[in-house]
């Protein structure tokens, strides 16, 4: 696989020079490769929020590289503009940030930036609004009009109008009713399919990781101890605790059916594999 | 049995609209024991809400009645007992918090009922011990985390020595670590101060806490009773845009494949059991 995002050796050191002085990052080597999804855990505090904002240039680092498709994104201005449309950041409740007097105006914010064509902004604001679920009809309100999970949904269609080929999404669902959950998640993976972007996510749900991305990077303490997928990483159960993040339910219950002395696979994060864990032993048995 | 704290008849509730009113309450008729820890389970415009702001009388009822330990919301002379009686803590902790120092903030209610001094400094060690931030009572709340912001705004609250607490979603914008610390106050302050506590959620694992559950759907309440029982109507739950917590969702999942499972495992160690018996037995298929 081909990387699209890479940081080198990145610290970050926050007041710097002062009493308040503060490592959020250090000597962090992260990875997230072309078309991937991938999660990003880690507790309040741990750097995560740090690390993503280096992505696309919101912060600079102290010291270490942060290279979008192999180029320094500090190597010069155009570099560093060119990540900023390149790499799309959707922060934690973003329908803070709404400001115009439509959705279609404040959808059309990034595009306009960019300097694109009417047409071309056009395209893309109704495409992004599509992507997200919004109907036309939606477009010429005022966002403060809308429902929560809406409003939302609006702030992302800003980011995903700019058509970013990494997009990041700080907690999309905190806060949501679990039909809003869905529905968010479901937005991001029809952009992440369509236009095969690379997504990162930021959750604290492990249930919701679990079903959803392909590889996870635990940040702690301004390091990254593990990476891998949510299997391997779930088999960590311990340490992951020990940071405040833990695991899936489905993965606690199977550890300790595992303890009791049952015959079973205690790798299982979802209840799909856990459905298929228990029949498959029962079948073993003979039982059904 | 006491007379109920909160008590609810035939509850209607409209905003109003250009064309026609939104019906956000539509009936609803509810009775919380005093003591009790209930939690309130619904979708995003359930009308959960809007329900929780009438038991303080910030919303007073378009039609129907609201009683506080007998008290009619609508009598605008009752509005300071009822005031007393309800404390109310939301979703966002920095939208509740006022004062630069946490005893200070936790000060503003009882000052605001005319408490004596000595009786606020009383109070407010009292509650912030409570909530396990007595050792932060002289700290600036906004260099502390959510969950401890949370914690003093419950605080700020108890120190007005309510009967009944009401919290909207108070963890929705937590993490993990403070979702744990709330949730642990709130069962604290039900069960060692007998405090009633209300909950309005949309977390399964927290609803599952509580004594008695109440899912509310399109401004009615579709479900009530202990959450054991409440969580096995997997598909009624589903339908109206809501879940159940894993380990029951896995067990419906087995029940599908015709296993005999019980449902109403709630915590890990319950369905750990259930699994173990299964698999221990090898349940033939019913």
């Amino acid at each position: 696989m081909e990387p699209i995002i890479q940081t080198e050796k990145l610290c970050h050191i926050y007041s710097s020079g002062t009493p308040f002085q503060h490592a959020a990052l250090t000597d962090v080597d992260f990875t997230a490769y072309k078309g991937e999804y991938l999660g990003i855990i880690g507790h309040t505090g741990s750097g995560k929020s740090t690390l993503i904002q280096h992505l696309n240039g919101l912060l600079k680092p102290t010291s270490g590289r942060v290279l979008v498709d192999g180029r320094d994104i500090w190597e010069s201005k155009e570099a560093t503009r060119k990540a900023r449309f390149q790499v799309g950041l959707v922060f934690q409740y973003p329908e803070y940030q709404l400001f115009e007097e439509t959705v279609y105006k404040d959808i059309s914010f990034g595009p306009k930036n960019m300097k694109l064509d009417e047409k071309e902004i056009d395209r893309r604001v109704r495409e992004a609004a599509a992507f997200v679920g919004l109907p036309d009809s939606v477009l010429e309100v005022s966002p403060f009009e809308l429902s929560g999970g809406q409003k939302r949904r609006v702030a992302i269609a800003g980011v995903i109008a700019m058509e970013p080929s990494v997009l990041i999404l700080d907690e999309p669902t905190a806060g949501l009713d679990p039909v809003g959950v869905e529905q968010i998640l479901g937005n991001i993976r029809d952009y992440h399919e369509a236009k095969n972007a690379t997504i990162l996510i930021v959750s604290h749900s492990m249930e919701e990781m679990a079903r959803t991305v392909d590889r996870l990077v635990v940040i702690n303490d301004g390091r990254i101890p593990f990476q891998g997928t949510p299997r391997e990483v779930f088999t960590h159960g311990e340490e992951l605790e020990a940071m405040g993040l833990g695991v899936p339910q489905m993965t606690r219950v199977f550890h300790r059916l595992k303890a009791m002395g049952a015959d079973i696979d205690p790798s299982v994060y979802t209840i799909e594999q856990a459905r298929e864990s228990i029949l498959a032993a029962l079948r073993r048995k003979g039982a059904v | 049995m006491s007379d109920p704290i909160i008590k609810t008849e035939d509850l209607h509730f409209s905003y109003p609209a250009e064309d026609k009113p939104k019906v956000v309450l539509d009936g609803v008729d509810l009775s919380i024991e005093a003591g009790s820890f209930v939690a309130i389970l619904g979708h995003n415009g359930s009308g959960k809400s809007t329900l929780a702001k009438h038991m303080n009388a910030i919303l007073l009822p378009s039609g129907g009645k609201m009683y506080v330990s007998g008290m009619d919301t609508a009598n605008e002379a009752n509005l300071l007992n009822i005031r007393r009686t309800v404390g109310m803590v939301f979703q966002n902790p920095d939208n509740q918090i006022v004062a630069n120092v946490v005893e200070e903030d936790c000060a503003f209610g009882p000052e605001n009922l005319g408490v004596p001094p000595d009786e606020i400094r009383r109070r407010v060690d009292q509650a912030l011990k409570s909530v396990g931030m007595y050792e932060y009572r002289e700290h600036a709340p906004h260099l502390l985390s959510g969950g401890q912001k949370q914690r003093i705004a419950i605080a700020g609250v108890l120190a007005m020595r309510p009967r009944c607490v009401v919290l909207d979603e108070p963890t929705a914008m937590l993490d993990p670590i403070g979702r744990k610390e709330v949730m642990e106050t709130i069962q604290k302050l039900n069960a060692e101060n007998g405090v009633t506590v209300i909950l309005i959620t949309h977390h399964m694992d927290e609803a599952a806490q509580a004594g008695r559950l109440v899912v509310m759907s399109k401004g009615t309440i579709i479900a009530d009773g202990p959450p054991r029982e409440v969580f096995q109507h997997v598909e009624e739950l589903r339908a109206v845009g809501l879940t159940v917590p894993e380990t029951v969702s896995l067990l419906w999942e087995l029940r599908q494949e015709g296993l005999d499972v019980p449902l109403d495992a709630l915590s890990d160690e319950e369905c750990t059991q259930v699994l173990f018996h299964l698999l221990k037995a090898g349940t033939p298929a019913v």
